[in-house]
């Protein structure tokens, strides 16, 4: 039977009613029309969905919406700039400026890991290195894994100066 | 008489013919075509002096449609683009080169994707890399057209000479000061019937952007998530729809158990067999509320299936077809030269975007609408319109941003069975298919055998025969279909026909080596396996085999790898490419054991490119360890020279070059389907390795040669066969054994627990995200 579910999502309150073993994914965009996030495999592999609950990076294709509680802050790509109260977050410019992008299908995904990655380090009081670069799982088909790192190390020295 | 103004000669400077639109504002228009024509179109001629590009343009020939620019009263430009947009960036391209000849800023530029317009015959489709060749400078003339009636609209409202004012920005200045933007003459200069005009392009000293280095221009919408591809449109009433797929590839539904116990799941809202068609894959359609709901839906349903069409086949018989099927070598010229001689193996290997197939189909009362990723629209819109029993003219179809293609959008499956599961269903559909499907029952690169013999006495090669021998690659849809138009001995539906002919059209060898043959087979019917002309299609393959055996030569006869290639290259741009990344990449350096160095030469797309690499096999670098992932040797570094003809946005090339090197890494060392028992056990991005993050190389270069032929050539696929043969290559040095299987890994165990055929889709991981 459909339940009730309500979460806050990109700074708003949302309620939406289906099954509670609906993937977020589902319905972030076929329920709330957010289509950020991207399908690529649904077995949370290609980590093209990539968004945060609380800060942290996540995969919506794998959480049944009832698992979000009431006061969980999920943020997708449309949600991120807002986060760092700009037009755009600092990773999203570093995208631009190193033309990171060709179909652009995972790259929401790709930036949402990357934030969380610097996030995470800085937390940590850790530099980011190359195996740091390498963890990432996200796939792009289209082959822009170089400029993605340099978007990233680029990002990453920034914070690191300022 | 000499005036001073007139720039000397040059093909720039030829007069075209332009024509201004009858519109509310002023449209210039052009047809589109770049080559004077030629009075037949060779069948099969060496490629050096007709090639694939060429046969495309010369397709372009005979349209009656025209391609048009439209000035807007706000001040735009805005051109609805006869090509698709996969990520290879011509929008940016085409907006560089309009705003360049306009004089206009490139954010004024809006690049749309035209809908499907019969019109344009041959003139929209997208492939072998010939989009920037065949409409750079049909554009510049629309371009052109349009600026010169602003310019005359200018004139009768500041007075003066056209001639004498300057346009920058948008705006038109006349020498006393004043001045008139665009956007203020759109209507004023537009005409009330269409006319013929003279146009001259701009000389290429006054082009201020072409050959600069600019980002795309959909950047912002893509990092702020707002580019919208066919599953991000929102269209009334299509809901979620999936397909339960065969346990083996291309099998039928024949009854489904439990209709109506799945109807009655969450969410869902239909069930119904699809049968299977040439056109459509078929299974059994599930609609509901949401993809997920689907999922589930198609997991739960029973279904008794009929065979497929590879039943029984494993890749041990089908190599074993591939060697009954190969060519005879030509007999030796000279029976006391030296030969080396090898067959190399070519596996499976997935063609899909990260996007999976997928459109949207609105069917019913007499119409159909589709929106679908489509490189071949028009081919799409009549087949659908056959599908349906429709007339071409009630079918729509919109070509919507490709989430990546590789020549996947080539075939248009997703919007046939769209259409036909929403003319089952009576309802609209959004049709998407589930990652493990595209691996097991979409498109890929056919399997197939090259073998080599190359011949040699002292220091010359005396000649080098190729058999290429493959499972039949399907050129059934779009592509094949100008080959058809374009070829008048490649009768409909002779597929082999197509084969040979698309082989022929773009495999050389580029070395001076005597006697050179090159000729294919195919195995099996067309739809026997689902694939398709994967990005660069036979190249990185030939070309892998050929470098392959280059290196072989090279040391039988005890030369070094580029001096060999330098002494026997036959084109001067690859000889330029090629002294290029040797310089570069610093050939020839001292390295550490077990890592080496491996060059690879390509021409094709009117373009030359050489690469080199370095690899690391020792063995802490191949027993890295990553969960669900495949290590194994890295590239780490690559060094592309690239001559293009005349690069339009050297930031976007490089971009492809990159994307070309991932692509030729991938196929060389890791990505690859293993078939047996008639499917493919693949079943996610864990399972086939395409290149990751951890196989990423450390320094990618890309140096882009200056303009050597004036005309843009191909970019997007140009970059996968050097690398392939240049890792190729390189690992064979460092390994000090050289491969004959490709992937290398293809033949190790089984990395990973393939996924049941039924159901047909695994469940995801649960994210442990607390």
């Amino acid at each position: 039977m459909p339940e009730k579910h309500t979460f806050i999502l990109n700074g708003r309150r949302v309620h939406v009613e289906c099954e509670g073993n609906v993937r977020l994914l589902w319905v972030l965009r076929d329920l709330l029309g957010v289509h950020g996030p991207k399908y690529g495999c649904g077995l949370d592999v290609c980590k093209a969905c990539t968004s945060h609950i609380n800060g942290k990076a996540f995969h919506p294709c794998s959480v049944s919406v009832s698992e979000l509680g009431r006061d969980d802050k999920i943020t997708t790509i449309e949600g991120l700039a807002a986060t760092v109260g700009k037009d755009l977050h600092p990773m999203q410019q570093a995208w631009i400026d190193f033309d990171v992008a060709q179909c652009g299908y995972c790259q929401p995904g790709q930036i949402m890991t990357a934030v969380a990655l610097l996030d995470e380090l800085e937390a940590n009081h850790r530099k980011l290195t190359e195996a740091d670069l390498d963890a990432i799982r996200n796939v792009c088909r289209c082959g822009t894994y170089s400029r993605i790192r340099e978007a990233i190390s680029a990002v990453a020295a920034e914070m690191h100066a300022g | 008489m000499s005036d001073a103004r007139r720039p000397s000669g040059g093909v720039s400077r030829r007069r075209f013919i332009g024509y201004l639109i009858a519109a509310p504002t002023v449209v210039g228009a052009s047809q589109l075509f770049v080559a004077p024509a030629q009075a037949s179109i060779p069948t099969v001629q060496p490629v050096d002096a007709y090639d694939a590009t060429d046969l495309l343009t010369a397709a372009a020939l005979p349209t009656s449609g025209l391609i048009s620019v439209v000035v807007n009263k706000d001040g735009t430009v805005s051109f609805a683009m006869p090509r698709a947009e996969v990520g290879q960036g011509i929008t940016t391209a085409v907006a560089m080169t309009i705003a360049d000849e306009m004089g206009l800023s490139l954010e004024k530029v809006n690049v749309t994707l035209l809908d499907a317009t019969p019109a344009l015959l041959w003139n929209q489709f997208t492939g072998l890399s010939n989009s920037m060749h065949s409409i750079y400078t049909p554009l510049r003339v629309a371009a052109a057209t349009a600026k010169g009636q602003l310019l005359q609209a200018a004139a009768g409202l500041l007075g003066g000479l056209p001639s004498d004012f300057s346009v920058r920005g948008g705006v038109i200045s006349a020498p006393d000061g004043r001045s008139v933007t665009f956007g203020a003459l759109a209507e004023r200069g537009a005409v009330s019937k269409t006319t013929r005009v003279h146009v001259r392009l701009k000389p290429s000293s006054e082009l201020a952007l072409v050959g600069t280095s600019q980002g795309r221009i959909d950047a912002l919408e893509i990092v702020t998530g707002a580019k919208q591809f066919a599953m991000d449109l929102d269209v009334p009433g299509a809901l979620p729809t999936m397909l339960c797929r065969p346990p083996t590839i291309n099998g039928t539904a024949l009854a489904v158990q439990n209709a109506a116990q799945v109807q009655a799941m969450p969410g869902i809202t239909d069930v119904a067999i699809i049968p299977h068609t040439q056109w459509v894959a078929g299974g059994v359609a599930v609609r509901g509320e949401t993809f997920g709901q689907c999922i589930d839906a198609v997991d739960a349903l029973k279904v008794t299936w009929g065979p497929g069409s590879a039943a029984g086949k494993s890749e041990q018989t089908v190599l074993a077809d591939l060697a009954k099927a190969e060519l005879p070598l030509t007999p030796p010229l000279d029976p006391l030269a030296k030969s080396l001689e090898q067959v190399f193996t070519f596996h499976f290997r997935p063609g899909d975007p990260l996007e999976t197939n997928c459109a949207i189909a609105d069917v019913g009362d007499g119409r159909a609408e589709i929106w679908s990723s489509l490189k071949a629209p028009i081919a799409a819109q009549e087949q659908i319109a056959a599908n349906l029993g429709l007339q071409v003219a009630d079918v729509t179809v919109h070509v919507t941003q490709g989430g990546g293609s590789f020549g996947r959008h080539l075939f248009s499956d997703a919007a046939f069975e769209a259409a036909a599961v929403s003319q089952r269903l009576g309802k609209p559909v959004k049709l998407m298919w589930h990652r493990t499907d595209n691996f097991r029952q979409g498109r890929a690169h056919p399997m197939c055998t090259s073998r080599v013999r190359v011949t040699y006495s002292g220091a010359n090669v005396i000649s080098f025969d190729q058999r290429h021998t493959g499972v039949a690659t399907d050129f059934s849809q779009g592509l094949g279909e100008i080959l058809t138009a374009t070829s008048a001995t490649v009768p409909e539906g002779d597929t082999l026909g197509w084969s040979q002919l698309a082989f022929a059209l773009t495999q050389n060898v580029p070395y001076n080596f005597g006697a050179v043959t090159q000729l294919i087979n195919e195995i099996y019917d067309y739809d026997t396996f689902n694939t398709g002309s994967v990005r660069n299609i036979y190249s990185p393959d030939v070309t892998t085999a050929t470098e392959l055996m280059v290196d072989q030569v090279a040391k039988a006869m005890g030369q070094d790898p580029y001096q060999f290639r330098r002494a026997f290259v036959r084109d001067s741009r690859l000889l330029a490419v090629l002294e290029k990344v040797a310089q570069l990449g610093n050939w020839g350096r001292s390295m550490a054991p077990g890592t080496a160095q491996g060059l690879g030469i390509h021409k094709e797309y009117k373009a030359a490119v050489a690469c080199l690499v370095e690899i690391d096999c020792r063995s802490a670098t191949v027993g890295r360890k990553v969960k669900d992932g495949y290590t194994g040797p890295r590239v780490t570094k690559v060094v592309y020279a690239v001559d293009v003809g005349l690069p339009i946005n050297p930031l976007g090339l490089q971009a492809q070059m990159m994307g070309g090197a991932m692509d030729g890494i991938a196929q060389a060392l890791t990505y690859s389907l293993h078939l047996k028992d008639g499917y493919f056990l693949e079943g996610s991005w864990d399972n086939a390795y395409y290149t990751r993050q951890w196989n990423t190389p450390l320094d990618v270069e890309v140096y882009v040669m200056p303009p050597s032929t004036g005309q843009p050539g191909g970019a997007g696929e140009l970059g996968v066969a050097p690398a392939m043969a240049a890792v190729a290559c390189a690992y064979a040095r460092a390994a000090g054994t050289m491969p004959s299987s490709f992937p290398i890994n293809h033949n190790d165990p089984l990395g990973f627990r393939p996924y049941p055929t039924v159901p047909p889709l695994p469940e995801s991981q649960t994210d442990d995200f607390s």
